[in-house]
């Protein structure tokens, strides 16, 4: 049995400790992820929708389709 | 008398039970389980036996002792008196061993056993792939997929050129 003393242990403030830790990483990990969600995903799927639309002709996509036959309703204009 | 003897192959308390249930009609024999009981448990500090019963002269001249003056204890019959009260230290009940390679082991060894069964019913058991999966008609069905501006934002038809007839670099 070694004669040499232990450094003695923390004995109080143990819960304390462990709820800082716990909720200060939860903050940041909630918000980080938001955060990174936000600028990763959210922001670059509405620049992209906003930038499809901004020139979008709906009615020559519209022929383009009817061209290739789709569709039911319309036939392709010189079937 | 014949079950206890059967369940002599499972252990011999069963035996005893049942003996002791003829032996003693109409007393309650108490079961193992609900007598006190040592256990070294990180959740259970003080158990409800001292770890050694039967104390050698040296254990019983020591309990004396332990009836003085704590102070006149020497550091070695104060571990004594620990042996005797406990049988392994929360750092030996807590230690760590090997036994995550082993587990880890297994899994994966049985994983890939599990491929081996796969591969064989892939092989043996599954009849062909249906006739939609052959090139010729996956072809037809993307350039429909195309026609039809499937996803023309972010997905599918965003990724093809429509004025090059080309998938866009």
């Amino acid at each position: 049995m070694s004669s040499t003393l232990l450094p003695k242990p923390q004995m109080r403030g143990l819960l304390g400790k462990r709820l800082r830790f716990h909720i200060v990483g939860a903050l940041i990990v909630s918000l980080g992820s938001a955060v990174l969600y936000k600028y990763g995903v959210a922001e670059p799927r509405k620049r992209a929708y906003a930038d499809f639309y901004k020139n979008y002709d709906s009615m020559k996509d519209f022929e383009a389709m009817r061209e290739a036959g789709v569709f039911e309703s319309v036939q392709p204009k010189d079937s | 008398m014949l079950a206890s003897r059967a369940f002599s192959l499972i252990g011999k308390r069963a035996i005893s039970t049942s003996i002791g249930l003829r032996g003693h009609a109409g007393v309650a024999k108490s079961e193992d389980f609900s007598l006190p009981n040592y256990i070294d448990r990180r959740d259970i500090p003080l158990p409800q036996l001292e770890y050694v019963r039967n104390l050698s002269a040296e254990q019983k001249a020591l309990k004396e002792k332990e009836k003085a003056s704590w102070s006149a204890l020497s550091i070695d019959e104060k571990v004594g008196l620990y042996r005797i009260k406990f049988c392994e230290t929360f750092a030996e009940m807590n230690r760590g061993s090997n036994e995550w390679k082993t587990v880890v082991g297994g899994v994966l060894f049985f994983l890939g056993f599990t491929a081996f069964i796969v591969i064989w019913q892939r092989l043996y058991v599954y009849g062909p792939v249906p006739h939609t999966f052959s090139e010729e008609w996956v072809a037809m069905q993307t350039k429909r997929m195309l026609d039809m501006r499937v996803n023309p934002v972010e997905g599918f038809s965003a990724k093809w050129d429509y004025d090059k007839n080309e998938w866009k670099k």
